[in-house]
Formats: structure tokens, C-alpha cells, sequence
């Protein structure tokens, strides 16, 4: 279970470029939640997950996990209760190191790091066993260098990580936005599985107002810092983009001045 | 060039010993991907803590040891004003390197020079004894490829390498970059420190200039190492091997032009040109594959 109690954060304070990213957020995510995220660009989404992965530290508030107190953990290492993938295909991955390597370091996410061989027999194996059902080859390459593959392989890869040994949270930062359509719906596809399978919990940020509301089991809309719209169960399935356009008009007493997720219907 | 000749030996032998110096830029330069000029100093760091060490009596293989660890301490210190002072990596290492001038002057009781002779001390390399000189060099550098193979390749090594190779990856992994930074300029340094406590012995002194320019030699030996032997060694302990080539390939080319006539004086200026435009040739390279593109395969690549 995540917590997010009251948590502000204001980037640049007291200069010209302050911006208040959250404006005293709460938000509560029961176990095996699958959050999809969304809102105008500067509502905050971003900052929010950043801001429980630990890239950020908030100003005032606190964040827990599981009841771990993890406001002040430094991102390294709360990463051991956290898998994620970015907006970015190549920020996930280490494009100089193998597939193997890859995986072997998310394989030891949360153990300290020892003068022990890096990669098992055993372990070889286990990645050939979880890269077959990514339907991409990868189970026979396990040693070519990541830098190699493409975008929509990379991000396959770094869900994969991300997914391998169950984090408390998984955070999606619009992890399908910088694909192609057929390589995102694929990624997309795999997030759901993997989410699925392993019961996880999960926050999706997204500009696709059609994903938010296929994927997940809760739509939650910020604006300004703050959620302006929870919406679950049934009530969720049966939205539509209007009625999400309509109800974030009336909510946030503003219309919805993002291209973005106009064009993306 | 009959001079030249009979001064390969002895190029091979220096050309060895600044390889293995530069085995410990390619840890910083290539694994952490940052530019580390405290070399400069802890190169000379090693040489002064050689010497002090064996005129005082101390063991030879614990005087190696002991400049190791003092470059370490240099390597810990960039590290520290790196990572916890927050200056960037190339200006943290210019300042420990003038520190290290002052604390080089200091092992060394003020005086800029001093001399460790092979007549009374007995050394494991030295310029009187060049063949046994290349054999201890050598022998040095497969420990130390070996003993840096092993270390990459356990999980330490991996998550030291995920850090020079992507940092949010990395701490998104659970790995401590900073400390991995500190760890990576330690070692990368003790090892540079000591390459200089070797070549303190073959030259048969310690001077407080004798690092001077090192980053760039070492740099000289990474890039040689990589275009001449890049699509031959792959495997992490030949490119290392490759870098130990660079070392020696790069003396063999300054005795020959000093033979040729160049004036010493002008070697540095020498080697920082073709440095740069050995550094300047991958720019190129991807400028011109630009130009390429855009002009020739405008519609072919537009999709991309």
C-alpha cells in the first residue's frame, strides 16, 4: 500500500521560474491497484512519480510503502521496493552492457553489490525462461549489447527488469509515448501482463486519455498539483474520452488546454 | 635510425609502464566515462612514496603497496569533491591535482627530486637492466589485466560499470553511484600511483614534475589501443591488453621522432596535438555520416 500524505513541492522558490509542482497531494493505493494517471502538462504527474522514486524530495508531506517511511530514502535505496520505466527507451537500460548484464543488475536490485560472479549459470537460464514470452528473439541474444536494439526492444526490456523481481510499486512514466503506435501497444500489452501476473501495483502515467481508461483498475486526474478526479471500478469501464474531457472542464473550472491528449483520443 | 633502433628496448620498457598508467585512465575515462586529471599528481604521488619508502627501509613490495594505497588516498579525495561537494569531475581532479603538488613536495621533504638508486637498493626495474626490466613490467601488467578482469566481472564491477554507463539506470537498479564513483577513482588512481613507484625505479629517481602530462599520455594510449586494435580485441581483458599496446606503440613513436629531430622541448605540445586530433577523428566521423545522410538518403531516412 502507497501513502501520500499532504506532499508539496515547489521547484525554484522565490524566483521567477517558482513553480509549484504539488499543492499538498494525498493519494492512497491499495494493493494491486493499477493506477493510470493523467492531467495537463505541468499537473504534476511526473513529479509525483519522481517524487516517490526518491529523484525528488518533497517540501513538506510524507510518502510510505508498505508503512516504510521512504520521504527521505535516497532514490537507491528505496529502489529496492520499486521497479520503473521511463518516458525515455534508452534511460531504462545500459546500452554498453549486454542483455544478460542488464537483467543480472535488476536481478540484485535491494542486495548489496559483492565480489561474487555477476551472473549465474542459473540465472542464464532464468533470463532465457522470462525473455521468451516478450516474443522478441531476445532469449537467444543474450549477449549482445543493448545499445544495439530498438527503441520499442529497450523499453520491452527495461519493463521486463522493472517487472522480474516484483517491486512493492510499479511506476510507468509515459512509457509508451516516445514508441511507434504498434511497438507502444505491444509494450502496453506487456505491462498489462506482467502487472497482472505478478499482482503488482502500479501507476501509469499517461497523455493517451483512451489508455487511461482501458488500462488499470482506477483513473486518477491532477491538475495543479492536486488529483481533481478518482474514479474506480465499474464507474471507470464504463467512461468515455468526452465524459473525461467534460468531467476534468468541471472539476478544474478550466478547459483542457492540452493538445496532446486531444489529439490522442 | 640505427639510434633509433637500439633505443627500442627502452622505449618498450617506459612505453610498458606508462600502459599499465593508463590501464587506470581507461578505468576512469572509459568504465566511469569521466575525465580524471588527478593523474597528473598521483602519478608523481607514487613515485615520491617509492622512494621515501625504500630510503627508509621499508620492504620493496610494501613500498609498492604503499604508493598504491596513497594514490587511492588521492583517488578518494577527488572522489569526495566530486560527489560530496558537488564540482564537476574534471575541475575536482585539477584540484586535488595542485594539491598533490604540494603534498608530493612534502613525502618528499621539500626537495623536487630524489634519487633511488639501483646500486644500493634492489629494484625490480631499471634502466641498466632493460630485457629484465620488460619481463617484471610485463608480468606486471597480466596480474593486473587479470586481477581488473576478475573485478568487472563480479557484481561490484557490473554495478561500476551500469554507473559510468547510465546513472539512472543504475540507481534505479539500487545502485549507489556516488560511492561507486569513489570506488572507481580509488582504484583507478592507486593503480596510476603505482605505475609511477615503477617507473621511479627503472628511471632511478622520483621527480616532482614526473606526472606531468600523464593524463595525456595515458589518453594517447587508450585511443591508440582502441583504433589499432579495436576490431581485433573485444573481450574486456584484450582491450586492456590493447591499452598496454597503445603505451608502447605511443613511445615507440616519440623515440622515433625525437630521433628524427624533433626538439624535446617541443614533445608536449607535440603529443597534446595528436591527442587532440586522435580525440577530435570519432567528432568528425559522426559530422560527416551527417552530412551524408541529410544530403544524399533525404527521403530514405526521413522517417527516422
Amino acid at each position: 500500500m502507497l501513502v501520500i500524505k499532504d506532499v508539496y513541492k515547489t521547484f525554484h522558490p522565490g524566483t521567477i521560474n517558482e513553480k509549484k509542482a504539488l499543492n499538498g497531494i494525498n493519494l492512497v493505493l491499495e494493493d494491486g491497484d493499477f493506477v493510470t494517471l493523467i492531467g495537463g502538462n505541468g499537473a504534476g504527474k511526473s513529479t509525483l512519480l519522481n517524487m516517490v522514486a526518491g529523484v525528488h524530495i518533497p517540501d513538506a508531506g510524507a510518502i510510505l510503502l508498505d508503512g516504510i517511511n521512504i520521504t527521505n530514502l535516497p532514490e537507491y535505496k528505496r529502489a529496492k521496493y520499486l521497479g520503473r520505466v521511463f518516458q525515455d527507451p534508452m534511460m531504462g537500460t545500459a546500452a554498453d552492457m549486454w542483455i544478460e548484464e542488464n537483467l543480472a543488475l535488476a536481478a540484485r536490485r535491494g542486495q548489496p553489490r559483492t565480489l561474487r560472479w555477476a551472473i549465474t549459470r542459473k540465472e542464464r537460464e532464468e533470463f532465457r525462461e522470462i525473455l521468451k514470452p516478450l516474443g522478441l528473439g531476445l532469449e537467444n541474444r543474450l549477449s549482445t549489447k543493448v545499445g544495439l536494439l530498438s527503441g520499442g526492444q529497450r523499453q520491452a526490456l527495461t519493463l521486463l527488469m522493472a517487472a522480474m523481481r516484483r517491486p512493492k510499486l510499479l511506476l510507468l512514466d509515459e512509457h509508451t509515448a516516445a514508441l511507434d503506435p504498434k511497438t507502444a501497444a505491444t509494450v502496453l500489452e506487456l505491462s498489462d501482463r506482467f502487472i497482472e501476473e505478478g499482482h503488482l501495483t502500479a501507476m501509469m502515467v499517461t497523455h493517451n486519455m483512451k489508455d487511461a481508461i482501458v488500462h488499470g483498475n482506477r483513473l486518477i486526474m491532477m491538475h495543479e498539483g492536486q488529483v481533481i478526479l478518482d474514479i474506480r471500478g465499474e464507474e471507470k469501464k464504463k467512461l468515455t474520452v468526452e465524459e473525461l474531457l467534460e468531467a476534468f472542464t468541471k472539476a478544474s473550472g478550466a478547459e483542457f488546454a492540452n493538445d496532446r491528449a486531444l489529439l490522442s483520443k | 635510425m640505427s639510434a633509433f633502433i637500439s633505443s627500442l628496448p627502452g622505449a618498450a620498457a617506459q612505453g610498458i609502464i606508462w600502459g599499465i598508467m593508463a590501464i587506470g585512465v581507461y578505468i576512469t575515462y572509459k568504465i566511469l566515462d569521466i575525465a580524471d586529471l588527478t593523474v597528473d599528481g598521483s602519478f608523481g604521488t607514487g613515485g615520491a612514496v617509492m622512494v621515501v619508502c625504500m630510503t627508509s627501509g621499508i620492504n620493496i613490495g610494501l613500498s609498492m603497496f604503499l604508493a598504491f594505497l596513497a594514490g587511492c588516498l588521492a583517488g578518494l579525495l577527488t572522489g569526495i569533491f566530486h560527489t560530496k561537494f558537488g564540482i564537476p569531475a574534471i575541475l575536482a581532479g585539477i584540484l586535488t591535482q595542485l594539491a598533490l603538488y604540494s603534498v608530493n613536495l612534502r613525502i618528499m621533504s621539500g626537495s623536487a627530486n630524489m634519487p633511488l638508486s639501483v646500486m644500493k637498493y634492489n629494484l625490480l626495474l631499471s634502466l641498466r637492466k632493460i630485457p629484465k626490466s620488460i619481463l617484471v613490467a610485463g608480468i606486471f601488467v597480466l596480474v593486473l589485466i587479470a586481477l581488473l578482469y576478475w573485478f568487472f566481472g563480479t557484481e561490484l564491477g557490473h554495478s561500476l560499470r551500469a554507473t559510468g554507463c547510465n546513472q539512472a539506470m543504475a540507481r534505479t537498479n539500487g545502485i549507489h553511484t556516488e560511492r561507486n564513483k569513489i570506488l572507481g577513482l580509488m582504484l583507478s588512481n592507486g593503480i596510476v600511483a603505482l605505475a609511477g613507484s615503477l617507473l621511479t625505479q627503472y628511471q632511478g629517481f622520483a621527480d616532482i614534475n614526473m606526472g606531468r602530462g600523464a593524463i595525456v599520455i595515458g589518453l594517447a594510449a587508450v585511443i591508440i589501443g582502441e583504433v589499432v586494435f579495436g576490431k581485433l580485441f573485444k573481450n574486456f581483458a584484450l582491450r586492456l591488453l590493447g591499452v598496454v599496446f597503445g603505451g608502447i606503440i605511443y613511445y615507440a613513436v616519440i623515440t622515433l621522432v625525437l630521433s628524427l629531430g624533433l626538439n624535446a622541448n617541443d614533445m608536449k605540445l607535440f603529443s597534446a596535438l595528436v591527442v587532440a586530433v586522435f580525440l577530435g577523428v570519432p567528432h568528425w566521423k559522426k559530422q560527416l555520416m551527417q552530412k551524408k545522410r541529410t544530403g544524399k538518403g533525404e527521403t530514405k531516412h526521413a522517417g527516422n
